[in-house]
Formats: structure tokens, C-alpha cells, sequence
């Protein structure tokens, strides 16, 4: 690694500025990583207040604490929030700091770009959240919004939920064009695509999908804003259209969408296990076939979200096998990580533990989602508190333990300061107890039947309903044991080392911790970890 | 040139005062949009728009003459470069996926929907619903007469539409002339085929007006004319903005050029456009064939 000073014509590189300033006018990958990880976790807390006040009204059949009106916002507002709020974000976080410093670069490809695509969302979130506050209330119709529910029936709010969902496209659209970029043109002389950590790989592909549909989304709510104002017939019969137009769109978008938030958790935890297995990862170029077969599958399943919506057989047969393949590359990523572990002199330090329990309970959302795949089966669990299981499982424990892992992986690196073990040991059971608790039982309820999306339930649902709500809001509330722990591993801490982990590899860990406000001014030299039997002893 | 560091630029505002720009653009649009509907007024959500807009093109004059002040003053290497076109190519994509979403949308309602309800194939029984509506393509007579009245007549593919077609395809030929001589660096040649790129996008952009206003006043061929206009307007829409958004590029460049801005072997932001310009055009190709003609 050559010294951190340059001459030639680079202005201004100096350490970062005082005050506010810093922040709004960055266009260091460091401090943008920064802040969309801190707006995430903002985020993640709004979610979660609407999720826990969900949960509240769930308590106990009949209709204690809201009224249904707004309980429908509650679900609208907490999957909008989670999805582009807190776990999109979160990566974006992630790929700001991480990438630069794995692929050895200076800083993203387009700084002041990226400055951009971070400063939209606080913009764009104050615009959704402010039609809470708005006469009709705030969108109501899930977050899927299916016309004609978001059409016909929707509250005067959509127009500006419409124009949030535009501003968030450009936001992701412009923050995937930096990744792509940063991968494909700034990596350090001599290392090769193959020779990529997996993390950044994960995101490659994302990035690429990330381009690839959120113009789709911004199509489709496009015709939405025609339709409701403008006299547009895309979605009503009444004029040639067909509202299930809207649902094959929307998933047109909306599939390869879940793959977004899943592939960089993927990337992570290919990070963490070899790190604290001290062993290198297992099968390094089939994880990254796997991973890209998985994108390209993700746009050829669309429709397994629409089974019951009236399809042709034949799209039914064929969106359910394809579906099903999809079980195949995912099969081979989660044997690479048990193989990788297999043998590996382990070590449980927290990110270990949020990867391993990763590793389980993203299986489990991953064989639910196997069963609603079969379609004849898929008739009925549709719509039910299954489907709802299902996806909690791959996004709480999936991409959301993830995002745990790699804060708690790279805090020491990010800070200087290690975290406090024992308090993240302690957040990491109480989130793995509570997320089960509150996940696990939605199984049963939707296999004996209860649908989702109501305030209200039969009286057999009585039981697992008062379990989950005590799951949510032991969870919930645990994440404050995390809040505490960053804020506390930011004032002080051990000082980390360099390396961190005894286990770790990678350029990252090649800088000091905390990395110097501009580093790798000068490319590194490159050796491949992947190829030598670097065992990161 | 190729050794040197990547450029990395210091602090700027430019990007916090367009995220600014656009929310008022998006806010205010919301709000006029919303009063248009329930008739109350709008002119809080106009002005909104407007000083969005304005500040916005205010921003994006002020960033790019900052680009082009860095990239005169020899700060960007060939990475650099490398990076712009990483960026412009994959911003060219998104475009394209954008368009893939209402060519994918016609494709649908052509080909399954509308039959579906005229009572044909698998999900023919949707037919119950306007029994004795008649599946056709261009669809003339919609399901809900009274609700969408569909359009009395068609554009002609062989007059305006053929017309426009030939204007763009050979603007697409004008601009790369262009390209090619301000590479052998003969600049008034550079000028004189830009500027007859840009009259050809205008003279594009006069007919499109002219065919929708022939749309909208003698064919009833509107926005409300059921989903053969619904499909009609939004495709040819969106293109002719883009073709406006091109034109006002291209008229930049020239202004550039002008200017004695790029050199022969130096000229991404000429180039872009370029490609943006032919994207655009490839775009028409597709909509005078799915749109207009078949």
C-alpha cells in the first residue's frame, strides 16, 4: 500500500469538513455509507413502532386499540418503509463503505452522485410519511398496492405515494449505476472479477437487477397516476384494460425486488463465515454462478406471487417450476456455507452468530417459500398468515440478521473501538428468540386459515396471535440493546487492530481502523486470496 | 495521462440542492395533480413545481458547467472517463427497461387481455362480464362504451408516423456525421450537422403536436379512449419526451461546440448525447412498428 497523500491535482483531500457541512455536502464514500446506514436504522425503528402497533391490535381477536382504517395504513406504511426504507437502504449503506475498500479504490466511481442518491430518500420518506397526516389518510392498500384498491378505491394520498415511489427509483437507480461502476472500472491493478470478495459480487448483481426493474416500477405506478387521473383505462376492463395487468407488472418488478434484498445479505455472509471458520469460503465460483443464476431466474417467476388471480394452466405450470429451480442455486449457497464451516476451527463472536442463525432460518423461509411455489398447494395458503411467515423469515432473520452480522462485522473496523461482545451476544438471543416466537406460530395460523391484512380473527387464532405479539415486542424492544451498543463502540472500546479478526481477509483489513478519511489514494498491490491456500491464519 | 490518480472531488452542494429541486418538483406536482382532480384551485402545487423546475435546471446548468470546468482544467483521467461511460450505458438501460414496462404492458392487453374479454381463449370467460363486447385490435369499440368511447378513427402509419420515422432515422445519421468530423476535428462541419440534427428533432417534435391534436380533435383518439389510447399516449408520450429531453441536449452540445468546447479525441459529453439520441431513435423504431403499423 503506498502512502495516503497524493499529489497530482487531487484537491481539497484533506480530512472531512466541520459541522453539518460534512454531511450535506459529501462525497465521501465513508461518510454517505454513514449516513444511509444511520437513515436505515431510523427507518427500521418507524417500521417497527407501525409494526408493533399492528401487533398490539392483534393481541386479541376483536378491535381493541385502532380502528381497521388504520390498521390497513399500518400494513401499507410498515412494508413500504421496511422494504425501501430500512433493508435497501441499509446494503446501499453497506456497498458505500465496504466496496471502495474491498476492491482497493479511492471512493466510488461518481462521488457527487452518490451524495445525490443518498439525499433523495430523507426527501422522498418525509413525503410518504407525511400522508399519514393527510385528509383520506395515508395509502391503505398494501404494500403491493393492487389496483383497483390503489386506483378506484385509493385515498387522495397515493398521488404523493406515487411521486415518493419515483423519487426512491431514482435514488436506487442512480446508487446501483455508482456500484456497477465502482465494481467494473476502480478495482485495484490485477485483481480480476474472480478474484472479488463475494460481497462485492452479490452486489454486482444486485446493482444490475436494481437497474434493471426499478424503471418497471416507476412504469407501473406511472399508469397508476394515469388511471386515477388522467382517464387511462390500464387497469379497469371497463375500457380494454385488465387489473391483473397491474399484478404482472408490479411483480415483473417486484420478484427480482426480494432477490435485492437477499443477494448482499448472501455477500455477507459468505464474508463472516470464512472469517470465524478460518477457513476460505468453499466453492467461491459456484457461489458466484449461484448468485448469478439466481438474478436471471428472478425474472421468469414473476407470476408465483398470482396462482389464484386466474391465470392460464399452462402459466401456472410453468411459473411454478421455474420457481422451483430456484431452489437449486440457493441449495448449492447454503451447502457451500455448511461445507465452508464443515471442519473450520469456529469461533461465536456475535456476527458469527447472526450468520449461523442466518444460515438456519433463511432455509426455513426458503422451504415455506418452496411449498407456496407448488401451485395446486399455493391455492391454499394464498393471502393467508403463511405467506406472511414465509417472507418474514427470509427478510427478519434473512436480510435483516444479516445487516446485523456485517454492522457488528465491521464496527471495529468502521469506529476503531470494538463493540461490547457479551451486550451483542445478548441482542443477538433475544433477537433470535423473538423473531421465532413471533414468526414461527404465524405458520399455524396460516395453515388452519387466517387471512392476512385484518384487524381482526376468529377466535381459534385467539392463542398463537397473543404468542407472536409477545415475540414482536420482545424482539422489537431488543433492538435497542443494539442502538445502545453502536453508540457506545462509536464514543469508546478496546482500540480494534487493523485485521480485527483473527480470521479476516480481504484489502479491508489491510487498513488501519479506523481507515483514514481517504484511503487508497494509491492503488494497493493485489494479491488473490481466493487462488493461494490462504487459510487467514 | 492513464497514471494519474482518480479525481475525487471535494465537498458539493450541487447534489442536497437537487435532491431539494426534485422534492419540490415532486411535492408540488402531487398537489397540483390532486387539486386538478377535486377542482380546488392547484396554484400552491403549481408554484411549487415551477420554482422546483427552475431551481432544478439552475442546478443542473451550475453541476455540469462545474464537470466541464474540471474536466477543461485536465482533472479527469481515462478511468474517469471510463467511469461516465459505465454510468451513461447503464442510465441508458434503465431507460430501456422503463419503455419495457409499456411495450411489455401493450404486448399483454393485445394479445391476452383484450381477447379474454371478447370471450377467446383460455380465459375467455371474462366475456360474462360486457357480453357481446367484440375483441379487436386496434380496439375501436370498448367493453364500457359510456365510460371509455372508444376512438372513431386510427392515425394513418403511412403519412405522419412514416414521416417522423424517416426524420429521426436520418437524425440519427446526422448526429453521427457530426461525431465523425469533430473527430477529424473540422468544426463548422461539427456545427452544420448538429444543427440540422437538432431542426430534424424539432421538426420530429412539431408533427408529433400535430398528430395528437389531429388525435384528440378529429379522431377521438384520446387518453380516455380505452386502452388502445391509454397504450397509445403513454408510449408515444414518454418518447416524445425523451425526444424533447435530446433535442435540448443536442441544442446544448451545439451551444458547446460553439464555444470551442471538446477536442478531437476528448468528448464523452458529446458522445452521450449521442448515444442517448440513438437510443431514442431506436425506441421510435419500435413503437412505428407495435404502435403504429402491425
Amino acid at each position: 500500500m503506498g502512502s495516503l497523500e497524493q499529489t497530482v491535482s487531487s484537491t481539497d483531500h484533506h480530512g472531512p469538513a466541520k459541522g453539518i457541512t460534512r454531511w450535506l455536502y459529501t462525497t465521501n464514500h465513508k461518510d454517505i455509507g454513514t449516513l444511509y446506514l444511520l437513515f436505515s436504522l431510523n427507518m427500521f425503528f418507524i417500521g417497527g413502532c407501525m409494526a408493533l402497533t399492528i401487533r398490539a391490535e392483534l393481541f386479541q381477536p376483536g378491535l381493541q386499540l385502532i380502528m381497521p382504517e388504520f390498521f390497513n395504513q399500518m400494513t401499507t406504511m410498515h412494508g413500504l418503509i421496511m422494504v425501501f426504507g430500512a433493508v435497501m437502504p441499509a446494503f446501499v449503506g453497506l456497498a458505500n463503505w465496504m466496496i471502495p475498500m474491498m476492491v482497493g479504490a479511492p471512493d466510488m466511481a461518481l462521488p457527487r452522485m452518490n451524495n445525490w442518491s443518498f439525499w433523495i430518500l430523507p426527501f422522498a420518506f418525509s413525503m410518504m410519511l407525511s400522508t399519514l397526516l393527510m385528509e383520506g389518510g395515508a395509502p391503505n392498500f398494501g404494500w403491493t398496492f393492487y389496483a383497483p384498491l390503489s386506483t378506484t378505491y385509493a385515498p387522495p394520498s397515493v398521488t404523493f405515494f406515487i411521486f415518493a415511489v419515483h423519487m426512491m427509483g431514482i435514488s436506487s437507480i442512480m446508487g446501483a449505476i455508482n456500484v456497477i461502476a465502482t465494481i467494473l472500472n476502480m478495482r485495484a491493478p490485477g485483481m480480476k472479477l474472480m478474484d472479488m470478495p463475494l460481497f462485492v459480487w452479490t452486489w454486482l448483481i444486485t446493482a444490475f437487477l436494481l437497474i434493471a426493474v426499478m424503471p418497471v416500477l416507476a412504469g407501473v405506478v406511472t399508469m397508476m397516476l394515469m388511471d386515477i387521473h388522467f382517464g387511462t383505462s390500464f387497469f379497469d376492463a371497463a375500457g380494454g384494460g385488465d387489473p391483473v395487468l397491474f399484478q404482472h407488472v408490479f411483480w415483473f418488478f417486484g420478484h427480482p425486488e426480494v432477490y435485492i434484498m437477499i443477494l448482499p445479505a448472501f455477500g455477507v455472509v459468505s464474508e463472516i463465515i470464512p472469517t470465524f471458520a478460518r477457513k476460505r469460503l468453499f466453492g467461491y465460483t459456484s457461489m458466484v454462478y449461484a448468485t448469478a443464476s439466481i438474478a436471471v431466474l428472478s425474472f421468469i417467476v414473476w407470476a408465483h406471487h398470482m396462482f389464484t388471480v386466474g391465470l392460464p394452466l399452462v402459466g401456472e405450470l410453468f411459473f411454478m417450476y421455474t420457481t422451483m429451480l430456484i431452489a437449486v442455486p440457493t441449495g448449492v449457497k447454503v451447502f457451500n456455507w455448511v461445507a465452508t464451516m464443515f471442519r473450520g476451527s469456529m469461533t461465536f463472536e456475535t456476527p458469527m452468530l447472526f450468520s449461523l442463525a442466518f444460515v438456519v432460518l433463511f432455509t426455513i423461509g426458503g422451504f415455506s417459500g418452496l411449498m407456496l411455489a407448488i401451485a395446486p398447494a399455493d391455492f391454499q395458503y394464498h393471502d393467508t398468515y403463511f405467506v406472511v411467515a414465509h417472507f418474514h423469515y427470509v427478510l427478519v432473520p434473512g436480510s435483516v440478521f444479516s445487516i446485523m452480522a456485517a454492522a457488528y462485522y465491521w464496527l471495529p473496523k468502521w469506529t476503531g473501538h470494538m463493540y461490547n461482545e457479551a451486550m451483542g451476544k445478548l441482542h443477538f438471543w433475544l433477537s433470535f428468540i423473538g423473531v421465532n416466537v413471533t414468526f414461527f406460530p404465524m405458520h399455524f395460523l396460516g395453515l388452519a386459515g387466517m387471512p392476512r391484512r385484518i384487524p381482526d380473527y376468529a377466535l381459534q387464532f385467539a392463542d398463537f396471535n397473543m404468542v407472536a405479539t409477545f415475540g414482536a415486542f420482545l424482539f422489537g424492544f431488543s433492538q435497542l440493546i443494539f442502538v445502545y451498543n453502536v453508540i457506545s463502540c462509536i464514543r469508546s472500546g478496546k482500540k480494534a487492530t487493523a485485521r480485527v479478526w483473527e480470521g479476516s481477509h480481504g484489502l479491508e483489513w489491510t487498513l488501519p481502523s479506523p481507515p483514514p478519511y481517504h484511503s487508497f489514494t494509491e492503488s494497493p498491490t493485489f494479491t488473490r486470496p481466493h487462488r493461494n491456500d490462504d487459510r487467514g491464519g | 495521462m492513464s497514471s494519474q490518480a482518480y479525481y475525487v472531488p471535494a465537498q458539493s452542494r450541487w447534489p442536497i440542492l437537487a435532491s431539494v429541486s426534485l422534492f419540490l418538483m415532486a411535492y408540488g406536482a402531487g398537489a397540483l395533480i390532486n387539486a386538478l382532480s377535486s377542482d380546488s384551485g392547484g396554484l400552491l402545487g403549481l408554484g411549487l413545481l415551477l420554482l422546483g423546475a427552475l431551481s432544478m435546471g439552475l442546478i443542473l446548468v451550475g453541476w455540469f458547467g462545474h464537470v466541464i470546468d474540471e474536466s477543461g482544467q485536465g482533472l479527469y483521467s481515462d478511468q474517469m472517463d471510463r467511469s461516465f461511460r459505465w454510468g451513461m450505458s447503464w442510465f441508458i438501460f434503465s431507460e430501456v427497461m422503463f419503455f419495457a414496462a409499456f411495450f411489455g404492458t401493450l404486448f399483454y392487453v393485445r394479445v391476452l387481455a383484450v381477447p379474454w374479454l371478447g370471450g377467446e381463449g383460455e380465459k375467455g370467460v371474462s366475456n360474462m362480464l360486457w357480453q357481446g363486447f367484440e375483441a379487436t385490435w386496434p380496439l375501436m369499440n370498448t367493453p364500457d362504451m359510456k365510460a371509455f368511447p372508444g376512438p372513431e378513427g386510427l392515425i394513418d402509419p403511412l403519412h405522419l408516423p412514416l414521416l417522423n420515422t424517416l426524420l429521426l432515422l436520418s437524425s440519427s445519421v446526422t448526429v453521427t456525421v457530426a461525431h465523425y468530423r469533430l473527430k477529424q476535428n473540422r468544426r463548422p462541419q461539427v456545427v452544420l450537422w448538429l444543427l440540422l440534427t437538432v431542426a430534424l428533432g424539432c421538426a420530429f417534435l412539431v408533427f408529433q403536436v400535430l398528430e395528437y391534436i389531429e388525435a384528440y380533435q378529429e379522431l377521438g383518439l384520446t387518453l380516455q379512449a380505452g386502452v388502445y389510447g391509454a397504450t397509445f399516449f403513454i408510449l408515444t408520450g414518454f418518447h416524445g419526451m425523451h425526444v424533447t429531453l435530446g433535442t435540448l441536449m443536442l441544442f446544448i452540445i451545439l451551444l458547446r461546440v460553439l464555444r470551442g468546447h471538446f477536442a478531437p479525441d476528448h468528448h464523452f459529453g458529446f458522445e452521450a448525447v449521442s448515444w442517448y439520441w440513438h437510443f431514442v431513435d431506436v425506441v421510435w423504431v419500435g413503437l412505428f412498428l407495435f404502435v403504429y403499423l402491425i
